[in-house]
């Protein structure tokens, strides 16, 4: 058990291979509950999230979840986010466990809107059912049949209790997210109905070691490590959910300054050839000149390959030369690829 | 927790099994639970190197963490396990067993005074 964000939280329960394996081939479950919940309510509540936020929320209505960050005014990240719409006047966002307070000022201090602000991350679990069979065991638990699209949500009742199910991850697995208010019996039961239901599918119980590879093996960008407030979203690869064309947001002018000007580094993911385990820090070196620095890696469980995203100077991405990357002083070669490291 | 009683312990987790004049080294049960799964075994040393106590001889990386080895004892590397570069999974999975890493000669045996029995590593890791 480790402490993150004043929760005690397993790194594992088992083994991060083995349960990295199970999501993958299978089904895993996490007690994700340190994640922090907010939500924004009022007749302006669409323009406050409009912006707050990078992507376009306009594009969302009841029932329907979007990929978001929050950006300061030179472009630097806030935080990144999932924007529920609960209905047309009501959004819940769902953000990083370790920015809850600081994201929470933010909002608070940009609320020009006089929309309320109300923080219910210590009043919501969230238990993600993630790999192959996570359908089969939700539906089993929650005895209907699950038809929900990528980002969509619907609810469900467990022991009549309101249930969220939320088709969505961070394993690029087909999966699953419930969001409840229940006490800790109830999360218990419905902890230990999901492990019921899942046996038949081998589910394993899964600690923030596998999380965290899972991600990285699909090039998604952990908070604190990949972007944080001296990232923008154009370099960390964040574009497709900064929205240009919106009329305007908080850091929007920056981000257009910065493209401008030319993207001066990339959030690049590099596979290492031979045996090493690469580690965030390490540097990244074109012959002579250090032209970046890994910010996650991993052995991947399914490649048994080092992955790793680093920020690479565009200057030497152009150039094409080959790149090393620092390991204890010895030089080992890494490739530029594309994320997902896995394909699927 | 598995110390076997047979064995010597150093206070950087590695154990010491000793046949005659030789010597087998490995990383203990204690070590690998708290490394977690066991991804590569870098031995930076070769067969025919020696080695003073203390002296770094390779490290191990892990899922979680990457952590040096060092010599419990002064010795001449005689034999490094060949299992270790495909099979990193016998240290999780058989840590005095197949996760042997190196077998050596000891070169100051009176040295393995020094080390801990399994009692007091025991007592330091909280068994």
């Amino acid at each position: 058990m480790v402490e993150f964000a004043g929760y005690s939280m397993p790194i594992q329960y088992e083994s991060i291979i083995a349960e990295h394996k199970a999501v993958r081939s299978s089904v895993g479950m996490f007690d994700v509950s340190h994640m922090g919940e907010v939500i924004i309510e009022g007749e302006h509540a669409l323009d406050f999230v409009q912006k707050i936020t990078t992507n376009d929320a306009s594009t969302l209505f009841p029932g329907r979840i979007q990929y978001s960050a929050m950006c300061y005014d030179d472009g630097g990240i806030v935080d990144d986010l999932l924007v529920y719409k609960l209905d047309p006047k009501k959004f819940m966002l769902v953000i990083n466990a370790s920015n809850i307070e600081k994201d929470l000022e933010w909002m608070r201090a940009h609320n020009t809107e006089g929309v309320t602000i109300n923080d219910k991350s210590d009043e919501y679990s969230l238990i993600a059912i993630q790999g192959p069979y996570s359908q089969k065991v939700v539906e089993a638990v929650f005895g209907i049949s699950l038809d929900i699209e990528y980002y969509h949500f619907i609810y469900g009742k467990f022991h009549s209790e309101e249930v969220m199910i939320s088709r969505t991850g961070y394993t690029g697995e087909h999966g699953y997210e419930l969001y409840f208010k229940g006490d800790e019996d109830f999360a218990c039961a419905l902890w230990e109905e999901l492990t019921k239901e899942g046996k038949e599918y081998l589910l394993k119980p899964c600690g923030l070691g596998a999380r965290d590879s899972l991600r990285l093996e699909m090039g998604f960008c952990l908070y604190g490590n990949d972007i944080d407030q001296t990232t923008n979203p154009l370099e960390a690869g964040l574009g497709w959910i900064t929205k240009m064309k919106k009329e305007s947001f908080i850091g929007k002018e920056a981000i257009a300054r910065a493209k401008e000007e030319g993207i001066k580094r990339k959030l690049t993911p590099l596979l290492c050839i031979g045996k090493s385990f690469p580690r965030p820090g390490y540097e990244v070196m074109s012959g002579d000149k250090t032209v970046g620095k890994l910010t996650s890696g991993t052995v991947s469980p399914i490649l048994e390959q080092g992955i790793c995203l680093a920020y690479i100077s565009t200057e030497s991405l152009a150039s094409g030369e080959p790149l090393e990357m620092v390991v204890r002083g010895n030089r080992i070669p890494v490739e530029v690829t594309k994320a997902p490291f896995i394909k699927k | 927790m598995n110390i076997p009683a047979e064995l010597k312990y150093s206070k950087d987790h590695e154990w010491v099994r000793t046949e005659g004049n030789f010597a087998f080294f490995g990383i203990t049960d204690y070590a690998q639970g708290e490394l977690g799964d066991v991804v590569y075994v870098d031995i930076t040393k070769s067969v025919g190197d020696s080695l003073q106590a203390g002296e770094n001889f390779g490290t191990i990386e892990a899922v979680k963490t990457v952590s040096e080895l060092y010599a419990p004892c002064s010795c001449k590397i005689i034999e490094i396990s060949s299992d270790l570069a495909d099979s990193p999974e016998f240290i999780n999975q058989d840590p005095y067993g197949k996760g042997w890493m190196v077998k050596v000669e000891l070169t100051n045996p009176a040295e393995l005074d020094s080390l801990l029995d399994a009692a007091a590593y025991g007592d330091m890791v909280g068994a």
